[in-house]
């Protein structure tokens, strides 16, 4: 039996919506987007969890979520059968260490005031791990280990200074000196050109077997998810429509969302065809979401059922879980 | 020896080239403001080997007009005004330096804590800065300088006053646009304090916009200073002033005694002027947008 790392059990998070002043005298209740709401999943130790779906969908929000960058509305996060989220911001600072992020822009990451090798090793003085020097010993260590070379060199160095990719290798850098847990990687490589993205997904593949990680890769290109991940969760409009083993939700998808989605990922034959499965129109809008299933408005196979009910998550075997009336 | 110098020389002037080039104009105005001021302090620094005369003593006539014997003439007492000028820079400079320190003390702590703390304090702070900015300087500066007397440090304090909101709206607006970095929140998912992330992620994106302001605050300065001793309110005299020459020489320009006013004007709006291609020049460059890439 492998052990969780992390349980979300219901987590909701609802951004009241601003007005003007004039509106909330008249408004009789306040309106709320629904990002995350109500999802429920587990990660397991050592494994790489994928979060994918469309722009919009509370990828994002749900990893900030696990982090506490943002405050949830409702549910529990237990983090190694902790449960994070009613924690005091000073008892959550402890947590800090064992849970880090890589955001999408690495270059809005980086301070621009702050040398690199100090970016990357100021969070062992902010735990007072060590002191400056073994600091630096620490940081020429970890930037050999992302490929951040030559190591003497860049530890000088400005953001500004760094290409893309040396950025990115430095956010990851700064992630990893605490030796954390769980990574969330939010888009880690969506701004990545694409010529280095293959070789900083290796990257993160090897030190995840090098340092025993745990990943949360949120993606919306669902061709990465299949490189990386051990199990994946398909989320629209804040809920999770299917999750599986990457196998089984590849090779088998039971949503047609999820469908919709492969169907839009390149196959790498030119005499291939394939069906073309992508939704029209756009995803509605959170703060009044479809009633019954999210997706029945763009579904293909819309029954009278789906605009009535809400689908619940149904266990198929082998934890592939899948919320559709179809199934 | 000589060759050496020709060498610094010439690496200095190859070093001027270049960076015009690569800033343009805004790098002129800067050096030449930065000349200025130079002689100006060099000037201050040396007054009693420049100055032939002593300032407060009675060197020659009254009212002789400029000469070889006094370069810019005498004043009603008989006082050489070349000497009066260069020592009059003494307190303009230390009164304009350290107001600008004393409000940049004050202020900048307070912006970067009302900005990053936000709520009731950053609106109680905000009120009041709002309504001391509301205030025209000068007349503030002078009901403070009344309130606390002549003197060079309150004087200072008084023109501080006049411009704490200055550097308080300027920090807290630069605080409130970094808080919202991503860095910011990279650093907040690191564990950092709150001290931590004002410390050492906010405060130095916030204060290379405090520099450009600190130079073009004192250009202000200057002119509050001088507005303020020309009422009468600055440093007592007979001490150099440059403020208080114009007004007390303002009497004897009917009479035709243009020399009394005209110098010490000239130095104080040079200097203004020096201060001021500084802080412009300065903004420019160190705007990250043109220096980046």
């Amino acid at each position: 039996m492998v052990k969780n790392l992390v349980e979300v059990r219901n987590l909701k998070k609802y951004f009241p919506v601003q007005k003007g002043f004039v509106e909330t005298l008249l408004a009789r209740k306040i309106d709320y987007i629904k990002a995350v709401d109500d999802i429920s999943f587990n990660i397991r130790k050592g494994e790489v969890f994928g979060l994918a779906g469309e722009s919009g969908s509370g990828k994002t929000t749900t990893g900030r979520l696990i982090l506490r960058l943002t405050e949830p509305t409702e549910g529990k996060i237990f983090f190694n059968n902790t449960d994070i989220s009613s924690l005091s911001p000073t008892e959550m600072r402890g947590f800090r260490k064992r849970m880090q992020i890589i955001f999408q822009d690495p270059y809005a990451s980086l301070n621009p005031r702050m040398k690199i090798g100090d970016s990357i090793g100021h969070s062992l003085l902010i735990h007072k791990i060590c002191d400056e020097d073994e600091k630096r010993k620490k940081v020429l260590n970890i930037m050999e280990n992302v490929g951040l070379t030559p190591t003497n060199v860049l530890y000088g160095k400005y953001p500004h200074q760094l290409s893309g990719g040396q950025r990115q290798r430095a956010v990851i850098a700064r992630a990893l000196i605490l030796q954390p847990d769980l990574i969330v990687a939010d888009e880690p490589i969506a701004m990545a050109d694409v010529s280095v993205r293959a070789t900083l997904l290796k990257l993160m593949i090897d030190l995840k077997h090098e340092f025993n990680l745990t990943y949360l890769f949120i993606t919306h290109d669902l061709a990465t998810t299949k490189y990386i991940c051990d199990r994946i969760a398909i989320m629209y409009l804040g809920k999770i429509f299917e999750t599986g083993n990457i196998y089984d939700v590849y090779s088998n998808p039971k949503h047609p969302y999820t469908e919709a989605l492969l169907s839009a990922v390149p196959i790498p034959d030119p005499k291939a065809r394939r069906k073309h499965l992508i939704p029209g129109g756009e995803i509605p809008s959170p703060i009044n979401p479809p009633p019954g299933c999210r997706f029945h408005p763009r579904c293909p196979h819309t029954m009278d059922i789906c605009s009535k009910e809400e689908p619940e998550l149904i266990d198929l075997g082998n934890n592939h879980l899948v919320a559709c009336h179809l199934k | 020896m000589e060759k050496e110098n020709n060498f610094f020389t010439n690496k200095l002037f190859g070093w001027l080239i270049k960076s015009a080039k690569w800033y343009g104009s805004e790098f002129y105005i800067t050096v030449i403001g930065c000349i200025i001021i130079l002689a100006i302090i060099i000037i201050t620094v040396f007054a009693p080997f420049i100055a032939p005369n002593n300032p407060i003593k009675f060197v020659g006539e009254t009212f002789s007009p400029p000469s070889s014997e006094f370069f810019m003439g005498t004043d009603n007492l008989g006082r050489d005004v070349f000497s009066r000028v260069i020592y009059g820079a003494r307190v303009v400079l230390s009164i304009a330096l350290l107001s600008s320190i004393f409000s940049a003390i004050v202020g900048v702590p307070l912006g970067l804590l009302s900005g990053f703390i936000g709520g009731k304090i950053d609106r109680i702070l905000s009120l009041i800065m709002d309504s001391i900015y509301s205030f025209p300087g000068l007349i503030l500066a002078i009901a403070m300088a009344a309130l606390l007397g002549p003197g060079i440090i309150n004087i200072s304090i008084a023109i501080a006053f006049v411009y704490i909101p200055t550097y308080f709206r300027m920090s807290r607006g630069h605080t409130l646009s970094v808080k919202e970095e991503l860095y910011i929140e990279a650093a907040k998912s690191l564990g950092a304090k709150s001290s931590t992330i004002l410390i050492n992620y906010i405060f130095p994106n916030v204060i290379q916009s405090i520099v450009v302001v600190f130079s073009l605050n004192i250009a202000d300065a200057i002119l509050t200073a001088a507005g303020l001793s020309f009422l009468g309110l600055g440093i007592p005299p007979p001490t150099p002033d440059w403020g208080m020459d114009l007004s007390q020489g303002k009497a004897f320009l009917p009479s035709g005694s243009w020399w009394i006013i005209t110098f010490p004007g000239i130095m104080i709006s040079l200097t203004t002027l020096g201060f001021s291609m500084i802080g412009e020049g300065l903004n420019e460059i160190l705007n990250p947008r043109i220096t980046e890439r």
